[in-house]
């Protein structure tokens, strides 16, 4: 999780509370990532461990406002310039469940149909999202990517179901044979 | 929704040729297309969209079945009313343009209008008034070389506009466009949905189907399944 880099990018536009943390990651995100307010005040106190972050003074109301280091800084570089990985990313339960499905021998075709009409509704819900925060930049591109993503999971379902079906029939073919 | 539908398919088939060579293309396929509703078509090549998009459009007709368009059937309608009928109340939107290249974009928008009999210069006034509304009030007195790929689909969205129709019908009108200029051809359909058209649109892109109310996913000439997007968010 991207939680640490994100604070700092936030806080590389000065210094800032944590609330005020959590509500610009939040805007920043679309709110498609939401993040509870211990997980902030834990996130910010590594961060000040690992010397990226500077607390400041309580203030009266016991509220401490963060600045981010020279360290901060340079780490938050390294993220921008460090492409993401795939093997950062958890596991795809659907890859799982259609080859297990297939392994099993169960019909894969309801389980790729049901999915595909799953997947339109997230999408659906997703372009609805994006008309109503039209004028945002930042959330506007979250919520494309996830748009990109789950439009990718639907041309790999249509790719599962034309493979399956190409294979269907070599299958049949062989067993007819002695 | 008590509303009469736009267009409504009852138990439409069409089969294309006859004795054993015959194809189904579309069985018994009834689909309403209501004022304010964005339907999307998906399904692979072969499963009956573009037929399905031809009879709503009456190019095509029906082997059996049904096609009325604002409450009128097209069955047994005389060619010229058909004709008729589909330039006061059918626009079209094609992956193919057909844009007429030796008419500035105003001209080729009018041109449906005035073959409809009415005057030039109200034509006139009526397509600058549609291009506005698509964004392309700059560009209209231009030829359609001389503006961009995104801008022309446009030109053909307003064309399909103008004159009030009520029924848009468009085949992957994203064509080769890319996906930001997908988006605006979407949401300027959108928003004519939301005026009160009905848009039935084939696409086989899933990002651009998922601007619509609902989801009909077409295999083997059938309604294999389709969504209805729920009225709440989703969050």
């Amino acid at each position: 999780m991207a939680i640490k880099q994100g604070l700092l990018a936030l806080l590389s536009r000065g210094p800032r509370y944590g609330y005020q943390l959590r509500a610009e990651f939040e805007a920043s995100t679309g709110a498609t990532w939401p993040l509870n307010i211990g997980q902030v005040y834990t996130t910010l106190s590594r961060l000040g461990r690992d010397g990226l972050v500077a607390p400041g003074e309580q203030d009266e109301q016991g509220r401490v406002v963060y600045t981010i280091t020279e360290a901060g800084l340079a780490e938050m570089e390294r993220w921008f310039s460090t492409p993401v990985a795939q093997s950062d990313r958890p596991r795809d339960e659907l890859v799982i469940k259609l080859a297990m499905a297939v392994a099993a021998g169960t019909d894969v075709r309801p389980v790729i149909q049901a999915q595909r009409v799953a997947t339109m509704r997230t999408l659906q819900g997703l372009t609805r999202a994006k008309r109503a925060n039209a004028e945002s930049p930042a959330q506007r591109l979250v919520i494309d990517s996830m748009i990109f993503q789950s439009e990718a999971e639907q041309r790999w379902l249509d790719h599962c179901e034309a493979v399956l079906a190409a294979s269907s029939q070599t299958h049949q073919t062989q067993e007819r044979q002695p | 929704m008590s509303s009469e539908p736009v267009l409504r398919l009852a138990d439409v088939t069409r089969v294309h040729g006859d004795g054993p060579q015959a194809v189904r293309a579309l069985r018994g396929v009834s689909l309403d297309v209501t004022a304010g509703e964005l339907i999307a078509v998906m399904g692979p090549s072969g499963s009956g969209k573009s037929t399905l998009l031809n009879l709503a459009g009456g190019l095509d007709t029906p082997t059996s079945g049904e096609v009325a368009v604002e409450g009128t059937s097209l069955t047994g309608m005389r060619a010229g009313d058909l004709a008729g009928l589909r330039r006061r109340h059918v626009g079209y939107v094609f992956q193919d343009l057909n844009l007429i290249p030796s008419l500035t974009a105003v001209e080729n928008v009018m041109l449906p209008r005035e073959l409809d009999g009415v005057r030039a210069g109200q034509a006139r006034g009526e397509a600058r008034t549609v291009l506005a509304e698509v964004g392309l009030a700059d560009v209209a007195d231009r030829f359609p070389d001389e503006i961009s790929g995104g801008q022309r689909q446009r030109v053909a969205i307003a064309r399909a506009l103008v004159g009030q129709r009520r029924l848009i019908l468009a085949d992957e009108p994203t064509g080769a466009l890319d996906t930001p200029t997908g988006d605006e051809v979407l949401q300027l359909l959108r928003t004519r949905c939301d005026a009160g058209a009905a848009v039935l649109l084939v696409t086989h892109e899933p990002r651009y189907a998922a601007w619509a109310d609902r989801v009909v996913f077409l295999r083997d000439g059938e309604i294999a399944d389709a969504t209805s997007a729920p009225l709440e968010s989703a969050r």
